[in-house]
């Protein structure tokens, strides 16, 4: 809502010397957040002063005529200034700017020499200072007692105002107009406030002046016409106003189109005139037909639905009624009978309307948030008086007025309410002193009744007054004071998960990244996803931002591996990243939610079956790395990453998620996009919870990756509870260390090979580690040896060497009798 | 050689001269003085310590004194002996400690070469911002709720007081999808809808989480972005708890200086509502208002239709853009350094923010 100064103080009293920042505050404090607020008077700067023209010499040669004028600019020679516009002559007042001067846009005003001449300052069009479009020539002053050579042209042309803009919230429609902002205004500076909404009008007679039948009054609860003929086609919208409305950054039209305009700023009541000559029969206001068509004033042809609100006269539909006029009735170049029309349309109508048609017209905009219906016939009273006065005419005494508007209704408020809602203790008095500043009537001290005005149409619940009295008591004002302390649990597991996991692999090296959870639709076949994979079903945005992108991740790698590749892209060589987040997994059926209403809590079944519905949205872990995990340096060469790290990282993760590793098996698994024969399914207690390993060749070559770059993912919400760890007995007797190096075939997985060991050893085993792993012809075909180191510890005793070596044995035993191990040089 | 059985004979007893055994010890003192390092010195210590050192002769020749005099001389002899042994002991601790020195001076090395062998990671700023604006809030005794974030529309738009009628609910400003009655949660606040079906009062929670709304990506908008919200539902709870709230997290997040100012605003589930900004002190621009989130009693409506009685009850919820608030706290100017995951962007963050 773009106003001006003078405009409200037509209205509201406000201090004389009021500033800018006073404004703002103002403004801003109730509830008005202000877009800005220019002072007219300062987008010129330096002398801009009232010229009269003494001579004017013709330039010729020159592409365009140049007039060589000298002007009396109140100094004691005339300024010489050279002026290329032709609407003026000598004797005329014009305005100057001087040597020294800006005017708006940064333009500086210097004295110069120009086609020939000496040229000291300009002569100003209207639209050079920004006052208005109208290039067409400079401005010619009437002759006043103001406009003497060498006054300040500023007050004289209408720069003196101040312009205000503010985005006004969505309920408060009334604060979409003069009145609405003036009345605000008031309340907060005290000042008193004429109310140019509530101004007398006369009513409807038992004529109309134009047949005229409302089918629909739930849309349409109020319509209101008058009818003037006659007037001046010719007559031109007063300077004023013109200027008021190019200030409220609305083109100026025709003067009858122009009022209504004017009016909708000043009242808030948006109008509509009509061509009376070119309305054909009775007029019906109804909703439309669906599949109705009208063609609006912006030249679009509409199919006009059954929800929309039409005006119809024999012809058909011929406005989009509280959205925009039609082309066919609309007030157009030499009308001279008009038909004024203000009515009060439904707002969830208008609105639905405004969306279906994308028309969001300034109209709509405060029909939308809600229009006083009190306000028809004085905004056709003020119409009808503007436009007689400046295009004469014929006013017809008959009014017409349907009015089914229904009264609002009042609200019971107890008087402490407020002040337990707001925590400052208001008086009876000040609620209902401010309420009243709000237009409700008050009635009532310790239980007030409230009727709130008509133009307050959002004012329902008791809780909307106490915001009022929030509001204008000031919220500035209301104390900081802490509430009692709740009762936390701390962090759930899960949180707690999330953050050790994501700490521990940045401490080793992984940089975390957050993508957006969308993907193409061709990523599932670049993964190499099989047709029976889950991960193929996804859910899909049906208004994706971009088309290339609709669907949500049912895996964390698609993106991360975007991230990946836009780092490699960058010049980075070596990447570790991490992502951790939700993956999007829909149902394989999907129905509707049961339809839930707000005027109580759902039942626990109906919460339960909506629940239902809501596709699972897992936590999960991934990782891709690329390149080198150990960079190469002066010590010697890097490391690159591989399939083992990604493990790794996995094992990490599970390892800070507090999964004891009893729990943990690592196995090969074959899972897309992972290289078949470097694949690990990473389980815990039996169950797989993710993969890790090298991503396929050909994966990496559809996606442009480099070759052997590797990726984890694991399903975080899988992971079961840390556990309350228990505590191990720490021995202080000796450890005892055997070496074994066991022969076995190479397709024998070393995890279980070492899990046999453990469990062949008994209780004495400490620990056991995997050392060396060696390959030859001399150990035989598809043969190899895994060499571990065992620690052997009693808690009770130093263990003999008989005891050690016993023990030895029986771990080897269970690797002898389940794959055939035989000690290396045995 | 032996002097046992011989007959006192003074001039056999030269060496026992005072005279002798001071020089003995301050030839011995000299040898050692001069031993330039402890190889030398062990080599020296026969000449002077050992059985044929002139102190050790010198003991051998008590034997030929007469019984008066044997104690006498003895005793020089002992301390003359322990002068020596004195002297050779100080030596050689000097020419330790000088070796010590040196093997230390030997071993030094350039401690500024760098060994980025396992190159360290880093933690996203808004992970680590939304951990640290938690963590604040269950110091104060919040619980933190996670919810959905492809949510119920009912949780998102209805339970909060946002009717169908809404523009918010349009394409234009909300992700649909293609299953019925869900959204893309535009806000974290249904997490909190959830939390009041779930529990009865008094409920003090935050829910820190990934929004979406159908912005292009830009320097200051990002089709998804985090927002932290906190509800706190109990008996008596005022917009002057509000406040107090909001001015302890501005303290805690922004220090001592900081404080919030409060603007009417309208949001459909909170009434009275406030937008409110913050007193930055720290701004790399100077101290100034920052606006931060938005704020509000909570709407009677939206008690209602998650099971609450407002006439019991009454609470109040706030909220504020995590990314908002790392680009002012941080400076950071661009929206898109936060999403594109360009890991010299993060790895300058480190493990917090």
């Amino acid at each position: 809502m773009k106003t001006s100064l003078s405009w409200l103080r037509e209205y509201v009293e406000l201090p004389a010397g009021i500033t800018a920042s006073e404004l703002d505050a103002a403004l801003t404090n109730l509830g008005m957040e202000v877009e800005s607020i220019v002072d007219q008077a300062g987008t010129i700067l330096g002398d801009l002063v009232v010229g009269r023209v003494l001579t004017i010499e013709e330039l010729t040669g020159f592409k365009k005529p140049i007039r060589f004028c000298t002007v009396d600019v109140g100094r004691d020679a005339p300024q010489e200034i050279v002026c290329g516009a032709r609407n003026f002559a000598e004797g005329d007042l014009v305005v100057v700017i001087l040597p020294g001067g800006e005017l708006p846009g940064g333009f500086t005003i210097g004295a110069r020499k120009t086609y020939g001449r000496n040229s000291h300052g300009m002569i100003c069009s209207a639209a050079e200072l920004g006052l208005s479009g109208d290039h067409s020539g400079i401005i010619v002053l009437p002759a006043s007692e103001a406009t003497v050579p060498g006054a300040d042209a500023r007050s004289i042309v209408g720069l003196d105002d101040v312009l205000i803009e503010v985005e006004i919230t969505p309920d408060r429609g009334y604060e979409m107009s003069v009145r609405g902002i003036a009345r605000e205004l008031s309340t907060h500076f005290g000042v008193p406030f004429s109310d140019p909404g509530t101004q007398a009008a006369p009513g409807a007679t038992a004529e109309a002046p134009y047949p005229l039948t409302v089918e629909d009054t739930v849309g349409c609860d109020r319509f209101a016409a008058r009818v003037v003929r006659g007037i001046d086609p010719a007559a031109q919208s007063p300077e004023w106003m013109q200027r008021r409305l190019i200030a409220a950054g609305i083109r100026a039209i025709s003067l009858p189109v122009d009022i209504t305009n004017y009016l909708m700023l000043e009242l808030g009541q948006p109008m509509h005139v009509f061509d009376l000559n070119r309305l054909n029969g009775g007029l019906v206001v109804r909703r439309a037909r669906a599949g109705e068509k009208l063609t609006t004033l912006d030249g679009v042809a509409r199919s006009l639905d059954a929800e929309d609100m039409v005006i119809c006269d024999e012809t058909g539909p011929i406005s989009l009624a509280a959205v925009m006029g039609g082309e066919t009735s609309e007030w157009q170049e030499g009308t001279v009978d008009v038909l004024l029309e203000a009515a009060h349309w439904d707002p969830i109508m208008v609105g639905r309307t405004a969306r279906r048609h994308r028309l969001f017209s300034e109209a709509a905009k405060r029909w939308e948030r809600g229009v006083d219906p009190a306000l028809p016939l004085v905004a056709l009273e003020r119409a009808v008086q503007i436009l007689t006065e400046h295009a004469g005419g014929t006013v017809d005494e008959r009014i017409l007025d349907i009015d089914h508007v229904v009264a609002p209704v009042p609200l019971t408020l107890p008087a402490d309410a407020p002040g337990r809602i707001v925590g400052l203790p208001y008086s009876a008095e000040q609620v209902a002193d401010l309420l009243r500043k709000v237009g409700c009537e008050v009635t009532g001290d310790e239980v007030l009744s409230a009727v709130p005005p008509t133009w307050r149409p959002d004012l329902v619940a008791p809780i909307d007054l106490i915001e009022e009295v929030a509001r204008l008591g000031g919220y500035n004002g209301i104390p900081s004071v802490l509430p009692p302390a709740g009762s936390s649990n701390g962090l759930t597991p899960a949180q707690k998960r999330r953050r050790s996991v994501g700490r521990a692999l940045a401490e080793n090296g992984y940089v975390e990244v957050l993508s957006y959870p969308f993907v193409g639709p061709g990523l599932a076949d670049t993964l190499g996803l099989p047709a029976a994979d889950p991960r193929r079903s996804a859910v899909r945005l049906t208004n994706p931002l971009s088309e290339e992108e609709p669907l949500l991740r049912t895996t964390l790698l698609g993106p991360l591996l975007g991230t990946l590749k836009r780092n490699l892209g960058r010049g980075r060589r070596d990447v570790a990243l991490y992502e951790a987040g939700t993956v999007f997994l829909p149902h394989l059926t999907s129905t509707a939610p049961p339809t839930l209403g707000v005027d109580r809590r759902p039942t626990n079944a109906e919460w339960a079956a909506a629940n239902a519905i809501v596709p699972e949205q897992p936590w999960h872990l991934a990782v891709v790395l690329a390149g080198d995990i150990e960079p190469a340096g002066w010590w010697g060469q890097g490391r690159a990453a591989t399939w083992a790290d990604a493990i790794e990282a996995a094992r990490v993760a599970l390892s800070a998620a507090g999964v004891p590793d009893d729990l943990v098996t690592v196995r090969a698994g074959e899972q897309a996009p992972w290289h078949p024969g470097r694949c690990a399914e990473i389980l815990v207690d039996g169950t797989v919870v993710g993969h890790a390993g090298e991503l396929h060749p050909a994966v990496l070559a559809a996606l442009d990756l480099p070759k052997r770059t590797s990726a984890a993912e694991i399903d975080l919400d899988a992971l079961p509870d840390a556990p309350v760890v228990e505590a191990v007995k720490i021995s202080t007797f000796p450890p005892a260390l055997i070496d074994v190096a066991l022969v076995l075939d190479r397709a024998v997985p070393a995890a279980e090979v070492q899990a046999a060991l453990v469990e062949g050893a008994g209780p004495l085993l400490e620990s056991v580690a995997l050392f060396d792993v060696y390959e030859s012809s001399q150990l035989g075909e598809d043969k190899r040896s895994l060499a571990y180191k065992l620690t052997f510890r009693a808690t009770d005793r130093t263990l003999t060497s008989e005891e050690t070596i016993t023990a030895r044995d029986a771990a080897v035993a269970v690797t002898a009798s389940r794959f055939g191990a035989t000690l290396r040089g045995a | 050689m032996s002097y046992r059985n011989d007959p006192y004979d003074p001039k056999q007893a030269a060496l026992l001269d005072p005279a002798s055994l001071e020089a003995a010890v301050a030839e011995a003192e000299k040898a050692f003085a001069a031993a330039t390092d402890l190889d030398a010195l062990h080599a020296l210590k026969p000449a002077h310590l050992g059985d044929r050192s002139p102190v050790s002769l010198a003991r051998r020749e008590i034997g030929s004194l007469p019984p008066a005099a044997k104690s006498d001389a003895g005793k020089r002899v002992n301390i003359a002996r322990q002068a020596v042994q004195a002297a050779y002991d100080a030596r050689q601790a000097e020419l330790e400690a000088d070796r010590a020195a040196r093997v230390l001076v030997e071993e030094r090395v350039d401690v500024t070469l760098p060994w980025s062998r396992r190159p360290r990671g880093a933690r996203h700023p808004l992970t680590t911002l939304m951990e640290h604006m938690g963590d604040i809030f269950v110091g104060m005794g919040y619980d933190i709720v996670d919810g959905p974030q492809l949510e119920l529309e009912w949780a998102n738009f209805d339970a909060l007081n946002i009717g169908p009628d809404n523009p918010v609910r349009g394409a234009s400003d909300t992700f649909f999808v293609d299953l019925p009655g869900l959204v893309m949660r535009t806000h974290t606040s249904p997490g909190q809808v959830r939390t009041m079906l779930d529990r009865q009062p008094p409920i003090y929670v935050v829910s820190p989480g990934r929004v979406y709304r159908t912005d292009e990506l830009d320097a200051t908008h990002s089709p998804v972005f985090h927002q932290i919200e906190g509800l706190v539902i109990d008996e008596g709870i005022t917009m002057a708890h509000l406040r107090g709230t909001l001015d302890h997290f501005a303290k805690a997040m922004f220090g001592p200086d900081a404080k919030t100012r409060w603007r009417p605003h309208y949001f459909p589930f909170t009434e009275p509502s406030a937008e409110f900004d913050v007193w930055f002190a720290e701004h790399r621009d100077g101290p100034r208002w920052v606006e931060w989130g938005g704020c509000g009693m909570v709407n009677p409506r939206v008690l209602t239709a998650c099971g609450i009685d407002p006439a019991v009850y009454s609470g109040f919820a706030f909220g504020m853009g995590v990314e908002r608030t790392l680009m002012f706290r941080n400076g950071v100017s661009d929206m898109r350094d936060m999403v594109e995951g360009d890991v010299r962007f993060t790895t300058n963050f480190g493990m917090e923010s």
